[in-house]
């Protein structure tokens, strides 16, 4: 019951606390509908921060933002401010491409492109740098033994990223964003479709990412969100509710609505 | 508080919270008796309050694994998690209590029919009312969630400690005036400190109830009623 | 209760005994189709019939120029209709989900898929031959593609649609532009999906006989000039099955059983790679 147990566990001291990422007075609109409502936000500099609440609340659209995944789709816009490193991402001039190889993003479902692990790893990089292949190879290997994949793989990265069983196949998707070195990481559910030893996998992969990235988590499992974040940010029809260190979150949240979600009385 | 969408983890929350009540039933009705059979000479009594104290353990124990039980299948987070804590911080606290009665009642018992000085109980008494005040006070306050009620109990230790003082003293001079005493008053002695004790769960109980209601933690610095300079009395504590 | 269910279970008796009885018929004319090709066309079969050209009426034949001719018009349709449809099919299903102008140009299509292929070739006869004053393979393979680009477009539509958005999503989460998204990570995921247009569209294209008619016309000499008139297999079978000669009715037979036998490989080539694609 000691007082400083409260701070959040950061993963490196030193970088505590730094924005990376600060949203201010977002509001987003899929057509005329308004998913998001004057959020505000800090991503702290390689911490991770997971975003809960019920289906439909906005979390997955937020995440959507901050690497502008929205602008795949007609009718869907965003207004306010998302500075990452103090530039902001919602400008109509800003390079897309070269903010999401800074912005990496893992989806729900595993998707391994077609064609080989190996080259599910290098396509990406190919985007952006011209290796020599001795270079691709280390760049490939070091990418899979980041994302805990190298061990299952190494004898087959000609084999088609498809062969391999969902957990891996996530783990790919991971290795393949880390190898073009992003600084922050995106993950929309990211275990949702795994088994338990997966996911346990993918969220000791996480705690090993957090420090070298910022990371950004949206998640369906609470006790997920209270096991790999430091912070967490609750959401509720489209507003946030609560951003609090995720012990703070989850032994005493301040409003009511976090605390009727978080110990499952909603609704 | 709105209801689990999965009602039987209500149900098992209302469950420990029944079994708690219980407890603080039992525990009030073992200081107040255990006080009684010692001031009045009444061994049945006291013989009885002693019977009652398995029944007290049993219920701590039924508690500490319902609960723990319920954290491994509910995982429970924020107020249901500081509930659960609570609940078996409170039901350790309760069942010191029933001990510390308990201990009473066996002085009531080995006394006996012993030379008596009543004058030296009328200051016992005193603290055991003011003891079976604040433990009744913070039960209501844990039943009714009440915080600033708990707070008050907290602060209210104070003048049990104050009291306690007085009766040392008291004692001390009774012992002084004939040594023929000294045997009967050693044990109220004991007794006083027992009482004190009781205190001090109470105190602790609080504590758990502004945690399980704020999430926040009591200062650990309570405020004191005595300086601890006279004489080393928790040295001299222990159980009979 | 007992009546109710076994009242469903007598129409469903009723209902199944339909289904088969249809298939069985299906099947049936199929296969007398089949047989009927086999009895007639495989006594003219010989080494003749893929080493000579076609002969007048007394002298010894076979169908070398028009099944070379039919290669040729069938290869000008896809060298024009597979680019066209397959972009025109990318454009549908990645540019223009919401635009209006792909609803429209969708509608078209679909209209053109069905198309009668008679007036598809005198709409070429109108635009390409009567101006240049002759007949040519060229225009045949230009009514050819008219005619197999639809089906492209069709097929790589619905076949880019399947690639799930989260792939594409993925994709674009490295920083990949558009077009290579489309090029190296949709195409891929459904390659063989698209090739089985390509296919089925081959198929159409060598079975064609009207819109030829009006365009490449027939020729009884070995050419293998684009520009002039040039023969094909359903324009010689047209021409020999109504001929009064016996050797050119039984080269028409055999043409049709080439013929046939070409577009149902052709077809099951496509079955096969289509259930290779949704296997993935």
């Amino acid at each position: 019951m000691s007082d400083q147990v409260a701070a959040p566990r950061p993963a490196n001291a030193a970088s505590a606390n730094k924005d990376k990422v600060v949203v201010r007075g977002l509001n987003f609109y899929y057509g005329k509908t308004h998913a998001l409502k004057e959020v505000n936000l800090n991503l702290y500099e390689g911490q991770v921060t997971a975003f809960i609440g019920p289906s439909g609340c906005g979390k997955s659209t937020l995440l959507r933002v901050l690497n502008r995944m929205y602008d795949l789709y007609p009718g869907q816009r965003a207004e306010g401010e998302v500075l990452l490193d103090g530039e902001n991402v919602l400008s109509k001039d800003l390079d897309l491409n070269l903010l999401r190889s800074r912005v990496g993003m893992v989806f729900q479902k595993p998707t391994p492109f077609p064609m080989t692990i190996y080259d599910n790893i290098a396509f990406g990089v190919r985007l952006y740098e011209k290796l020599p292949k001795s270079e691709m190879d280390a760049r490939v290997e070091s990418s899979l033994k980041r994302s805990a994949l190298w061990n299952e793989v190494k004898d087959k990265l000609h084999a088609s990223g498809l062969s391999l069983s969902g957990g891996q196949q996530q783990r790919l998707c991971i290795a393949r964003t880390v190898a073009i070195a992003p600084e922050v990481i995106l993950f929309d559910e990211p275990c949702s479709a795994l088994d338990p030893i997966s996911t346990a996998k993918i969220e000791e992969l996480i705690d090993e990412l957090s420090g070298e990235y910022t990371i950004a988590i949206v998640t369906h499992n609470m006790q997920q969100a209270a096991r790999v974040s430091h912070y967490t940010a609750f959401m509720y029809l489209g507003e946030m509710v609560e951003f609090n260190e995720t012990n703070n979150v989850f032994t005493s949240p301040r409003d009511k609505r976090t605390q009727d979600y978080v110990t499952g009385r909603f609704g | 508080m709105v209801e689990h969408t999965v009602k039987s983890y209500d149900r098992d929350l209302d469950t420990i919270e029944r079994l708690i009540a219980e407890m603080g039933g039992i525990a009030e009705k073992m200081v107040v008796e255990g006080m009684d059979a010692l001031a009045s000479g009444d061994t049945v009594l006291a013989h009885q309050v002693v019977a009652t104290d398995p029944r007290l353990d049993a219920l701590q124990r039924e508690i500490e694994d319902l609960a723990v039980m319920t954290i491994a299948r509910r995982q429970p987070v924020a107020v249901d998690l500081r509930e659960l804590i609570g609940a078996i911080r409170v039901a350790g606290d309760l069942e010191r209590v029933g001990d510390l009665a308990k201990n009473i009642a066996k002085r009531a018992i080995k006394i006996g029919a012993e030379a008596r000085v009543p004058r030296a109980i009328v200051g016992l008494r005193h603290m055991n009312e003011v003891a079976t005040e604040l433990l009744k006070d913070v039960l209501d306050a844990y039943a009714q969630r009440d915080a600033e009620r708990a707070r008050e109990v907290w602060e209210r230790d104070v003048d049990l400690d104050a009291l306690e003082d007085s009766v040392f003293r008291d004692l001390l001079t009774h012992m002084m005036e004939d040594p023929r005493n000294i045997s009967f008053c050693a044990h109220l002695l004991f007794c006083s400190k027992n009482i004190e004790r009781i205190g001090d769960h109470a105190t602790n109980v609080a504590e758990t109830v502004v945690y399980l209601v704020t999430g926040e933690a009591m200062p650990s610095e309570r405020p004191r009623g005595r300086q601890e300079t006279d004489i080393d009395v928790e040295a001299a504590g222990g159980d009979a | 209760m007992a009546n109710l269910y076994s009242g469903r279970k007598r129409r469903n008796l009723v209902w199944t005994g339909l289904a088969y009885g249809a298939t069985g018929l299906g099947l049936t004319m199929l296969v007398i189709i089949l047989a009927t090709l086999l009895w007639n066309g495989l006594g003219g079969l010989s080494l003749d019939v893929f080493t000579k050209n076609t002969a007048p009426p007394g002298v010894v034949g076979g169908l070398l120029n028009s099944i070379v001719g039919s290669l040729i018009t069938t290869g000008l349709g896809l060298a024009i209709g597979a680019p066209l449809g397959i972009l025109a099919g990318t454009y549908l299903a990645e540019y223009g989900r919401n635009d209006r102008l792909a609803t429209v140009v969708r509608f078209i299509n679909d209209i053109l898929l069905s198309a009668p292929s008679i007036v598809v070739g005198l709409f070429i006869y109108e635009l390409l031959v009567v101006p240049v004053g002759h007949f040519s393979a060229l225009a045949g393979g230009v009514a050819l593609a008219v005619l197999g680009a639809p089906i492209m477009v069709r097929t790589t539509e619905d076949m880019l649609n399947l690639v799930p958005n989260q792939l594409r999503e993925a994709a674009s989460a490295l920083g990949m532009p558009r077009s290579l998204v489309i090029q190296h990570i949709a195409y891929r995921a459904v390659r063989s999906g698209i090739i089985t247009g390509v296919l089925l569209a081959i198929a159409r294209m060598t079975g064609e006989t009207a819109p030829l008619i009006f365009t490449a016309l027939g020729n009884s000499l070995f050419t293998l000039d684009p520009t002039g008139p040039m023969s094909s297999l359903p324009l010689i079978i047209y021409e020999f099955a109504r001929s009064p000669y016996a050797e050119q009715q039984s080269l028409a037979w055999t043409g049709a059983l080439i013929l046939t036998f070409a577009v149902l490989a052709l077809s099951i080539a496509a079955r096969a790679l289509s259930a290779q694609t949704q296997q993935k």
